[in-house]
């Protein structure tokens, strides 16, 4: 038995009263599920039908994963300063000063 | 024979017509912008299978026409030959949507049935699809090739769409008190339209099987989807029909005014 929620009543804002979800679709096998967008749906059942039909019509993906938005955590803007400026002079984290042989390919 | 498929043809097509010009009544007017797309995806998904039976229809009827062609009678039974007529010396799948009258659409009496409310809408497209679901699934196994290859095309399509509208219905159904009720409305208002689903009209006869057969897996079917919303399925209603034949409920009209109106005062309009 699924636990599907109630719809909210006639009238008012419609989907205003759902919660919202956050959209990610997988475009191929093999590629990760990319952040495309956010939508209204009253449970996860429907949220993933209302993925199918916003995000994916123009064979946009292959999967889809969806997870209600209160439960993303997401950085303070006011903090990206203290966050990841300091990351920007410490240019030996990147692994740019090795000799690669040429037999390695795609790096 | 071939006078029935032609008919047979025409049938599919203006079911999937015509439920799709029912459904795209919602475009900008869904309860929420999700739902607006998904039923109107869903508008789509039919409108293309109608274009498919009429450009087959279309073709049939053409060759039809080239004296001593080998495949097709020549000249087309009397009730086609009426209508063929006055569509232009080549018939097209346009034509045949925009320049015939209603006696003359085929489609079943639940396809025309007004849209209602989302209750409404979703429970005609639950019974539809489930309908569409186990005929496709039968026709794609059919002798005629052409119309094998649509309904294997159409079946992942109104997979989709049985199971979208199932959805609803449970959740309708199993909702509130009011969504309870909206649903009961429904039934009471669209259940009579089911029967003539499954009573095969002469022209059926060229399906390769019995479409009456399809109403068993069809209860089964809306039984456990009604089930599973709380809903009961109706006892000792009296079925409408008529549909099949070129006989329909007053909706019909209205629609093929709105849906034809174009054509028929600017004739060959293009976008």
């Amino acid at each position: 038995m699924k636990d599907y929620k109630v719809p909210p009543p006639a009238g008012g804002s419609g989907g205003g009263s759902w919660p919202l979800w956050e959209v990610f679709v997988r475009s191929k096998q093999g590629l990760d599920h990319k952040h495309v967008g956010s939508l209204h749906a009253a449970d996860a059942t429907m949220a993933i039908e209302n993925a199918r039909d916003v995000y994916t019509r123009r064979q946009e993906g292959v999967s889809i994963w969806v997870v209600e938005s209160k439960y993303i955590t997401a950085s303070n803007p006011e903090e990206a300063g203290e966050l990841y400026e300091p990351a920007a002079d410490k240019i030996y984290r990147h692994p740019t000063f090795y000799e690669l042989p040429d037999e390695v390919a795609h790096m | 024979m071939y006078n029935t498929l032609v008919n047979y043809t025409l049938h599919l097509a203006d079911n999937s017509l015509i439920l799709a010009q029912r459904n795209a009544e919602w475009c900008g007017h869904g309860p929420i912008l999700e739902q607006d797309i998904a039923i109107t995806n869903i508008s789509l998904d039919q409108l293309g299978q109608s274009r498919n039976f009429y450009q087959y229809a279309a073709n049939l009827i053409n060759v039809s026409k080239i004296p001593g062609s080998l495949k097709a009678p020549s000249p087309l039974g009397e009730s086609l030959s009426r209508f063929v007529g006055r569509l232009g010396s080549e018939v097209t799948e346009d034509r045949l949507a925009y320049f015939r009258t209603e006696r003359e659409f085929k489609n079943c009496l639940l396809a025309e049935q007004p849209n209602g409310d989302w209750a409404q809408t979703v429970l005609r497209q639950f019974f539809f699809s489930a309908y569409q679901f186990l005929l496709y699934e039968k026709l794609q196994h059919s002798n005629d090739e052409q119309l094998a290859a649509i309904a294997a095309k159409a079946l992942k399509e109104v997979t989709y769409h049985q199971r979208w509208s199932s959805e609803w219905v449970i959740r309708l159904g199993d909702g509130t008190e009011e969504s309870h009720q909206r649903m009961l409305n429904a039934i009471d208002e669209l259940w009579r339209y089911t029967g003539e689903l499954f009573i095969a009209a002469d022209y059926e006869a060229v399906a390769g099987f019995d479409v009456a057969l399809l109403k068993e897996d069809w209860m089964k079917k809306v039984n456990s989807v009604f089930e599973e919303a709380t809903l009961a399925v109706p006892e000792k209603v009296f079925m409408q029909t008529g549909g099949k034949t070129g006989t329909h409920t007053e909706h019909l009209g209205y629609i093929l005014a709105e849906l034809q109106y174009l054509q028929r005062t600017y004739p060959n309009a293009e976008w």
